[in-house]
């Protein structure tokens, strides 16, 4: 037994328009992951190759320990993987496909089942043509969720979903914690999300891994600095410092390395400094982005 | 009940740190109880683990609780906690205001003045008839 729920060295994978370069990815067991990055960044991609559902062209992977995709079968027992395109039988209930899951898995939970049942708000009567589309999501992340795997590999588990559900599922990621052991890794559009229940955050974009850690140690290293800048004073470069705006004597410089003695290096250069403010992952979302295409391009 | 709130500047473990500290200032939790393990009140509160274990941390730096290996999680045993937190809390207040001052050049002389009109206008508001 590794360490790792997920281990990803290397991993390239080249299409006509796209390119996953050299993908190097580490989940802790026991941890939840939250993968971001902007549309067609390579978070799908990367949750199909470790799924065994596309298949690298370079690089090892290994979920639970199995190699992908030639041990999938071993290792998928213990997977459990929603993404958009699960497909449930239209014409079927979902008490069907509750009692079709049951009888596959051994690790089945039906009590469990019963209570997500209801806190979703589903009806096992009721057949999947039927239900909206936050009901289809709902059903199929309870089938998922009533396993207990020990992998939840979620790809977008809560968009086109209302607060309401939403809530309901991150509540019910994050109970997953309560037993040891138990990991998940999912991605998300929605960046509150994934700062709230993450332990660990993954950035993709453009085929690349970006940054990839702890959440704690991430949003702590971003900072952003609101200062004033006397007539005739330079803000000088400093390290850890990606961007400064400055519109007249008011100036925002965005860190994401940020240093305690960073502010007294403004000081010392003449500046003041009026605040020294945490940033939200939606700020650092577009920041980090735009700064990467920014030396993509220089 | 932990409330973590978007609108809340402040990142999510600090609002976790103020609410237990809150929750020992009005008394909820007392000197020496045992408090939630961090995965458990992760789990309540629905936040990762890690951002719990880093309210934990800091609180256990400043000697709020304990964490006695394989026992768990207590309040601190000091039984003025409760009054220093509140008094901790003030500080903070004070601080910030003063730093605020000092950023527009504010002498400590017209600072003074300032706090002591102030409050005045406080007390003399509470004396108030509703």
């Amino acid at each position: 037994m590794t360490d790792y729920a997920i281990e990803l060295n290397g991993v390239c994978k080249s299409y006509r328009f796209f390119e996953l370069q050299s993908i190097a990815l580490r989940l802790q067991r026991g941890t939840i992951m939250g993968l971001i990055g902007p549309n067609g960044a390579g978070k799908s991609t990367t949750i199909r190759i470790l799924m065994g559902l596309v298949h690298q062209d370079r690089g090892e992977v290994r979920v639970l320990g199995c190699r992908m995709p030639d041990e999938q079968v071993a290792a998928k027992w213990d997977i459990g993987f929603a993404s958009d395109d699960m497909r449930l039988y239209d014409s079927l209930t979902v008490g069907w496909h509750i009692n079709f899951m049951k009888s596959i898995y051994q690790s089945w939970d039906d009590g469990y089942a019963q209570l997500l049942l209801k806190r979703f708000g589903l009806n096992a009567e009721q057949k999947i043509k039927g239900l909206s589309h936050g009901q289809r999501v709902k059903a199929a992340l309870l089938l998922v969720f009533a396993r207990r795997p020990k992998l939840l590999v979620l790809d977008e588990p809560t968009t086109g979903l209302d607060p309401v559900a939403r809530h309901e599922i991150l509540r019910e990621l994050t109970s997953v914690m309560a037993e040891e052991g138990r990991s998940v890794l999912f991605s998300s559009q929605n960046t509150q999300d994934v700062e709230q229940i993450s332990d660990q955050i993954t950035f993709i974009d453009r085929g690349r891994i970006i940054d990839s850690m702890d959440k704690e140690v991430y949003l702590d290293r971003w900072r952003r600095l609101r200062l004033e800048v006397p007539d005739g004073i330079a803000l000088p470069t400093l390290p850890g410092v990606i961007g400064i705006q400055q519109t007249g004597r008011l100036a925002v410089a965005i860190a994401n390395a940020f240093e305690p003695h960073l502010p007294n290096a403004y000081e010392n250069s003449g500046a003041r400094v009026h605040a020294v403010e945490n940033m939200t992952l939606e700020e650092i979302f577009v920041a980090n982005v735009e700064h990467s295409r920014e030396e993509v391009k220089a | 009940m932990f409330v973590i709130s978007q609108s809340d500047k402040r990142p999510m473990y600090l609002q976790i740190m103020e609410q237990m500290k809150q929750r020992i200032a009005v008394g909820d939790w007392a000197a020496g109880q045992a408090i939630p393990s961090i995965r458990q009140l992760a789990v309540d509160i629905g936040v990762s683990v890690i951002t719990v274990k880093r309210a934990y941390l800091e609180l256990e730096r400043e000697g709020v609780i304990i964490t006695r290996q394989g026992k768990g999680c207590f309040v601190s045993s000091d039984s003025e906690l409760a009054s220093r937190i509140r008094e901790q809390e003030l500080a903070q207040h004070l601080e910030q205001a003063v730093r605020s001052a000092a950023l527009l050049g504010v002498s400590p002389k017209n600072l003074e003045k300032r706090i002591r009109a102030i409050y005045e206008h406080v007390t003399d508001e509470e004396k108030e008839p509703i």
